[in-house]
């Protein structure tokens, strides 16, 4: 990857978002260990809706997917972490590779739906199998078993760091794809599906590679966060987690690299203070959502990207 | 031996047979143009030829090999590169990134890729507009920017659905004009409204009615063919 | 009780759920057929039907339960009618109806009323009291030395009040077929859906006619609210389920097919129920869900439609 303009301004961004959460009060630290890596959902979610244009509503199934697979493997079977990390990313990947099989015979309305159905089903089997997944209610992973590479992963200032570096990876890895001559493809499907099947593209290969890689990512966001906070739980499999990853790429700017990030941030902290006055905390989550589809529909890094900065990816 | 042919090509919708039993040869280095009233097929039997709908019986061949299964991006591959009657390129983009995009499905040398790309702009006189956005082009550029999307991919056949459609004539005069030029790069399976463009490049003219090929000839031929007389340029 | 009795009660009680989820798909089919695009808040306008139905009976405690009741069933779809009426001419006729843009700005609007429901009526469930609720005992035939016999069997037995929801939701489905087949609204309605620019071109205002059928979707949907309240308490977070049904029933019914919707709504309600009460309800919705995505697939225009388009 050349290191151009747009290279540059997102790792400026990511050495400053470093020294900015180092200084942070406690609190926020904490806060922010969650937000980086929530953003790497976001992340994902962002190479399948922000660059192809396929509007899922059902990533929470990908997440939970490496929740599980690593919460499951490392809590139950006793898995080492790091072997467990893997397959929950496998766990992301194939799952993603079966959905995006039949899911993408649809397209638009469709598409979202059957991806909501799928995820609905992955959600009420982990409510079957309440003996192991312990339903709504879920499972802490013990602490002695969340050590990575002989890193403790359950100390603040561990945390807060490796999840530093996961947006990092994420949010460079995304500009890698993005650059690719795959992720030319993609935006090419956005923008006009038609007319990239018949400049000789494989459209639905490049779509199922699309959701394959955010699959994965997704994957690895849950699996990491199963890690880091040691509690797997059903929460994470339902419709919110699918909405979410819309909303904080919506909010941020779709098929931007940097969006995602703030949007997760933005959000979680609008979620956070608005929690402090009531318990309908969700309410803010219904309104943005409204004024961003009605008044800002590329988000605040597109809307700045439009306005100012072209070059910005 | 032909360059792409057609053999008892059958598509219905519903009860309508829009394509009836037509058999096509296209043969290499010619301007074969494809004519007929509105309603009589020709752009079912050019979405059947590049593979966006698939026949209901009937083979498609291309240079010898049988493409009647292959799905349209393979047929693109294989080296048929299609415009589109609705103009449909990439709003978004610069003009110099649809070109681009178009010469990447085919070419993957760099180079080679670049070179591909500026003779494209070249050909169609869009060489100073590189970096404007293809969506705020005029519409007679647009239609000029189609077409080098499809000479980029330096395709064997090139099919043309009404690039004319639209123009005014004086940009019509330019289209044929640039028609004539690209008969020594590739074969024009040309379909065309306007028959003065069609008699001033055509080499071989295929007329369609009813979604059956009525006629077929040279231009002169087809010209004092009586019936193609009553059903079309007569009526 | 033994196997017979027990489907049979098994059944009767699918059969009051099945009639409020008809009225409720009904609701989400008329806004998909017409308008072309898909309510996501449509579960939503079911919970607010049924919290407003609370909320008038409350109220009016000093009458007798059925005139709270009777108030409740007329007022509440109406109120609905008017949220829904609003949502369309704020939110959804402000993205031009793209159906994208419509389903993420409807999953706004989902939370947007389930919250305001927590922060207006609180977290708890609130039940209705019945208007009427007499216990019918259901007889049984049985062999005995005799011949066949008829006796009544322990726990056989349905309320007044569960038959009159089946009762009313008839009657409600019939007045929908009317209004929609025998009056000139309906007349304007099919002519929108068929083609809205010829409709448009014919002096029809779309826009009028969008925000009418919203308005009647969501109504539709506190209809079923209301008549359920009095089973099974109203909540805030009620509306899930009946969003999920209902999806269920219009996909398979194929999508803005009416005739098919009912179809769906009886085969998905009592198999539901019957799957729920023998087996675990969380695999029937396991299967139902499974079944929706392979549908719109596969068979993208319902199961129950003659011909695909």
């Amino acid at each position: 990857m050349s290191m151009d303009r747009s290279v540059l301004f997102n790792i400026g961004l990511l050495l400053a978002l470093l020294l900015v959460v180092l200084a942070l009060p406690e609190y926020h630290q904490g806060n922010f260990a969650r937000i980086m890596v929530l953003a790497c959902f976001a992340c994902a979610y962002n190479i399948s809706f922000g660059y192809t244009g396929l509007l899922s509503l059902g990533h929470a199934m990908f997440f939970s997917a490496g929740l599980y697979g690593v919460g499951l493997t490392v809590q139950l079977l006793e898995f080492p972490s790091e072997i467990g990390f893997l397959f929950g990313i496998v766990c992301g990947l194939v799952l993603a590779v079966a959905v995006g099989l039949l899911a993408l015979r649809t397209t638009g309305v469709s598409f979202m739906i059957v991806t909501l159905m799928f995820s609905q089903a992955f959600f009420l089997t982990v409510l079957l199998f309440g003996e192991f997944t312990r339903g709504d209610e879920g499972f802490v992973i013990s602490q002695d078993k969340r050590t990575f590479l002989g890193i403790d992963l359950s100390s603040d200032d561990t945390r807060l760091i490796v999840s530093w570096v996961l947006i990092s990876l994420c949010v460079l890895g995304c500009q890698v794809v993005v650059r690719s001559r795959l992720g030319k493809v993609l935006v090419a499907i956005r923008e006009n599906e038609e007319r990239t099947q018949m400049l000789g593209f494989n459209v639905f290969r490049a779509k199922l590679s699309a959701l394959a890689i955010s699959g994965a990512m997704a994957a690895l966001a849950g699996g990491a966060y199963s890690l880091l906070f040691g509690y797997v739980g059903a929460t994470f499999a339902s419709v919110q987690y699918s909405i979410f990853p819309l909303l904080w790429v919506l909010l941020g700017g779709t098929g931007t690299l940097i969006g995602p990030l703030i949007g997760t941030a933005l959000m979680f902290y609008l979620i956070d203070i608005s929690s402090e006055f009531t318990t309908a905390y969700m309410l803010v989550a219904g309104i943005v959502l409204v004024l961003l589809t009605l008044y800002v529909p590329e988000g605040i890094v597109g809307t700045i990207r439009r306005r100012l900065a072209p070059w910005i990816q | 031996m032909p360059l792409l042919e057609a053999h008892g090509l059958i598509k219905s919708f519903g009860g309508l047979r829009a394509t009836d039993t037509v058999d096509l040869a296209v043969e290499p280095g010619t301007v074969h143009a494809l004519i007929g009233p509105n309603g009589a097929g020709k752009s079912t039997l050019v979405n059947l030829l590049s593979g966006r709908i698939l026949p209901d019986a009937g083979r498609i061949v291309l240079q010898g090999q049988d493409i009647s299964k292959a799905p349209a991006y393979r047929r693109v591959q294989m080296g048929i590169a299609y415009t589109f009657q609705i103009t449909s390129v990439f709003p978004n983009m610069t003009i110099e990134a649809n070109v681009e995009l178009a010469a990447m499905a085919r070419h993957k040398a760099r180079d080679a890729m670049a070179q591909a790309v500026d003779h494209a702009l070249e050909t169609v006189g869009l060489s100073d507009r590189r970096q404007q956005l293809a969506g705020d082009l005029a519409y007679g550029h647009q239609r000029l920017l189609e077409i080098a999307l499809g000479i980029v991919q330096k395709p064997s056949l090139l099919i043309l659905d009404e690039p004319t459609q639209g123009l005014g004539d004086a940009e019509v005069q330019w289209f044929v004009d640039l028609l004539k030029s690209l008969r020594s790069e590739t074969t024009l399976l040309l379909i065309e409204h306007n028959m003065d463009v069609v008699m001033a490049v055509a080499d071989t003219i295929t007329v369609l009615q009813f979604g059956r090929v009525l006629a077929s000839g040279d231009p002169e031929s087809i010209q004092s063919n009586a019936a193609v007389q009553s059903a079309y340029l007569g009526g | 009780m033994e196997l017979g009795p027990h489907i049979l009660l098994a059944l009767l009680e699918s059969a009051v759920s099945t009639a409020v989820l008809a009225l409720t798909a009904i609701g989400l089919a008329l806004v998909f057929g017409i308008m072309r695009v898909v309510n996501v808040a449509h579960g939503e306008f079911f919970m607010l039907g049924a919290v407003l139905a609370w909320w008038i009976t409350d109220q009016l405690t000093a009458f007798s339960p059925a005139v709270g009741f009777a108030v409740a069933l007329v007022l509440s779809p109406l109120l609905v009618g008017a949220i829904a009426y609003a949502s369309d001419r704020i939110v959804i006729n402000r993205v031009d109806y793209d159906p994208e843009r419509t389903i993420v700005a409807t999953v706004g609007l989902l939370y947007i009323f389930q919250q305001i429901s927590l922060m207006t009526f609180g977290p708890d469930a609130r039940p209705v009291e019945p208007p009427f609720n007499t216990r019918l005992a259901i007889p049984w035939l049985e062999i005995t030395e005799q011949g066949w016999a008829v006796y009544w069997p322990w726990g056989l037995s349905i309320t007044s009040y569960k038959l009159a929801v089946i009762a009313i939701s008839i009657v409600l489905l019939i007045g929908v077929w009317l209004v929609l087949s025998k009056t000139r609204y309906g007349l304007i309605m099919r002519a929108t859906q068929q083609d809205k620019d010829i409709a448009q071109a014919f002096g029809i205002r779309i826009e009028r006619v969008y925000g009418l059928v919203f308005a009647a979707g969501g109504a539709l949907a506190a209809m079923g609210a209301v008549l359920i309240v009095p089973i099974q308490q109203a909540h805030y977070l009620m509306g899930g389920d009946p969003l999920l049904l209902s999806f269920i029933v219009v996909i398979l019914g194929g999508l803005g097919s009416l005739s098919g919707t009912l179809v769906a709504a009886a085969i998905i309600g009592l198999s539901n129920g019957m799957i729920a009460v023998f087996f675990s309800p969380t695999l029937a919705k396991i299967l139902a869900t499974l079944l929706v995505a392979l549908v719109l697939i596969w068979r993208p225009a319902g199961l129950f439609t003659r011909s695909s388009r």
